[in-house]
């Protein structure tokens, strides 16, 4: 029977915002599905062209390797300030600071409450592993109690370097910001919302309303030491417990 | 030129950054600057400008490099321990290539060290400061006419060339009011089609040190730079010399320490000895043919400074064993004395 020239209808494609390259992250890593949540929704709210993603120092320093978006490098810690610096010039432009949590959380503390405190219109996405990634799997700010690292060989003794720090908490104690949610990328049902939470929080940006925050809980299943569902597992049973999922400001 | 106004060098500075265009100040406080950002937190609103007090010095000078990729003039001021922690973010703008003013109000070091004028970061200065092949461009004004002049070209400099252009003052012309008539602004313009602006109808900008993969070698842009800092060199030294054509003796001093050591030139002329000056006006790069020229027939040479002696280096460097050269350094706050330069210079020719 001859086809009849079937009319097919795309319902799923590569979002224009990315970039067509082969990844460098490793299996199983959450940094590719949360670039792609970004590009989706920069692709969504039709800014791409007046996008600036500020790259950290971490893994994702070569996100705008993969997002085709104008990009900025940081140094370790400081992506919020160079963030402030971008804005303030252009404040029509839509201006990401994505960082991991050694950078947003221990080196670059200052810069992350004092950008939140501010109220910079800004929208930053916290990729939160639990370990430093890029150096190979040291201790972070967010290592959860017990967990083995290369620098907690017996495991996080929080008697001695204290507990993992809750961002969303934190920042939800100051006034100026309009939008802090945490989410996470270990299953299907969880990267939607996510997916809800980082447009949410480039539209709060785009309709000037000012500071959003997205934290997201993903894998590192390099340095964790784990297969890639072993690390989505963990991400539910271990972290989540720890770092409710759940949305802290919506103004 | 317009008239002359009385104001102090730290005021001057913000006036002469807004008459070069820049409309982007970001700071933290330090003594002996804190005019420049008071200054700058009056005057920038009223031109439509941007004035942020940062959380710390190293939010403040990568809220320049934000601003500085973003296209904007843009500059940081503070003093030596301030500096210091500016480094880091120097360093990074120098690797991405980008323009920026970094003014330094020096004081006394190492460490918290005190509030009063010194001369003690020549070396951070004009050896890079930071990590890596860098260079940034130094200057040395010595008065607070010069420190309005210089910050103008300070900032067609930087954008001429992306890199930073640092400003080597002391605390005492900070605090320094002197008669100044305010420049008048260059007008020159530079295209900055490198600028994050939002990749529309264009190619994605990306503004970043990091040189991971062979073909964008790291070696590349360390080459491009050193290019750079080659027609820098060719292009921009600037240096003073004064008396030195018959001169017997050259007195070598930039900044604070030169306006002393011209004292000391008019009190051992009136006596008749033959003394000149030569003052650098770039500290780097170091005016090296000017000083060989000032230096040509001089029996003995005498650097001063307010460090331990810093500039001494450079100034062995070009000299290269051809020449006695002497040192007079104070540090500290304390100022080289007139007439110990008069009593040394004097008793060379005994």
């Amino acid at each position: 029977m001859e086809s009849k020239g079937a009319q097919f209808e795309y319902i799923y494609d590569k979002p224009n915002s990315l970039v067509d390259v082969k990844t460098h992250y490793c299996p199983g890593c959450g940094h590719g599905i949360v670039h792609k949540l970004v590009a989706e929704s920069l692709d969504e709210l039709g800014v791409q062209d007046k996008t600036i993603l500020v790259a950290p120092v971490g893994c994702s320093v070569l996100a705008y390797n993969y997002l085709d978006v104008d990009g900025c490098e940081a140094a370790h810690g400081r992506a919020p300030a160079v963030a402030t610096g971008l804005k303030r010039v252009h404040p029509d432009n839509i201006v990401i600071s994505y960082q991991g949590d050694g950078d947003l959380l221990a080196i670059g503390t200052a810069e992350t409450i004092h950008a939140a405190n501010r109220g910079e219109n800004i929208t930053v996405i916290f990729v939160n592993n639990a370990i430093y990634g890029m150096t190979g799997g040291q201790m972070a700010p967010t290592t959860m109690d017990k967990q083995v690292t290369k620098t907690t060989p017996y495991g996080r003794d929080t008697s001695d370097v204290g507990f993992p720090i809750r961002a969303c908490e934190m920042l939800a104690t100051l006034e100026r910001p309009v939008f802090i949610e945490r989410t996470s990328v270990h299953n299907v049902k969880s990267i939607m919302k996510a997916k809800k939470a980082i447009k949410k929080a480039l539209q709060n940006q785009a309709e000037g309303r000012g500071y959003s925050f997205v934290e997201v809980l993903s894998m590192c299943p390099t340095n964790w030491g784990v297969d890639p569902q072993t690390g989505a597992d963990w991400v539910k049973d271990t972290m989540v417990p720890y770092y409710p999922l759940g949305n802290f400001r919506d103004r | 030129m317009s008239e002359k106004i009385l104001m102090k060098g730290n005021e001057v500075l913000g006036e002469a950054a807004i008459i070069a265009g820049c409309r982007y100040y970001f700071g933290y406080p330090i003594t002996p600057q804190n005019e420049v950002p008071a200054y700058m937190s009056r005057r920038l609103p009223q031109v439509e400008g941007t004035f942020l007090q940062a959380e710390s010095e190293l939010a403040a000078i990568n809220m320049v490099f934000g601003a500085s990729a973003a296209g904007a003039r843009v500059m940081t001021s503070s003093s030596s321990p301030g500096i210091s922690l500016k480094q880091e973010g120097i360093s990074y703008l120098s690797g991405a290539q980008l323009p920026a003013v970094v003014v330094n109000m020096m004081r006394g070091g190492p460490g918290l060290g005190n509030i009063a004028g010194a001369q003690g970061d020549y070396f951070q200065a004009t050896r890079g400061g930071g990590n890596g092949d860098y260079r940034t461009v130094a200057l040395g004004p010595a008065t607070v006419q010069e420190l309005a002049d210089l910050t103008i070209k300070a900032f067609d400099i930087a954008d001429k060339y992306r890199v930073v252009v640092m400003i080597m003052g002391d605390g005492f012309l900070g605090q320094m009011a002197e008669g100044v008539a305010l420049p008048e602004p260059t007008n020159l313009k530079f295209e900055k089609p490198w600028a994050l602006t939002g990749a529309k109808d264009r190619k994605q900008n990306i503004i970043a040190s990091l040189r991971l993969n062979p073909e964008d070698a790291l070696e590349k842009l360390n080459d491009e730079l050193q290019a750079t800092y080659k027609e820098i060199t060719e292009n921009e030294t600037m240096s003073e010399s004064y008396m030195t054509d018959d001169a017997e003796y050259l007195l070598v001093a930039y900044g604070t320490s030169s306006r002393i050591c011209r004292s000391a030139l008019r009190v051992l002329r009136n006596e008749g000895v033959k003394v000149g000056l030569f003052r650098p006006i770039t500290l780097w790069p170091f005016p090296e043919k000017e000083l060989l020229k000032a230096a040509d027939g001089v029996k003995k040479v005498l650097t001063v400074e307010m460090s331990e002696g810093q500039m001494l280096e450079d100034v062995k460097l070009t000299c290269n064993g051809t020449k006695d050269i002497d040192f007079y350094g104070r540090t500290a706050g304390m100022l080289p004395d007139i007439d110990e330069i008069v009593r040394r210079v004097k008793s060379y020719g005994k």
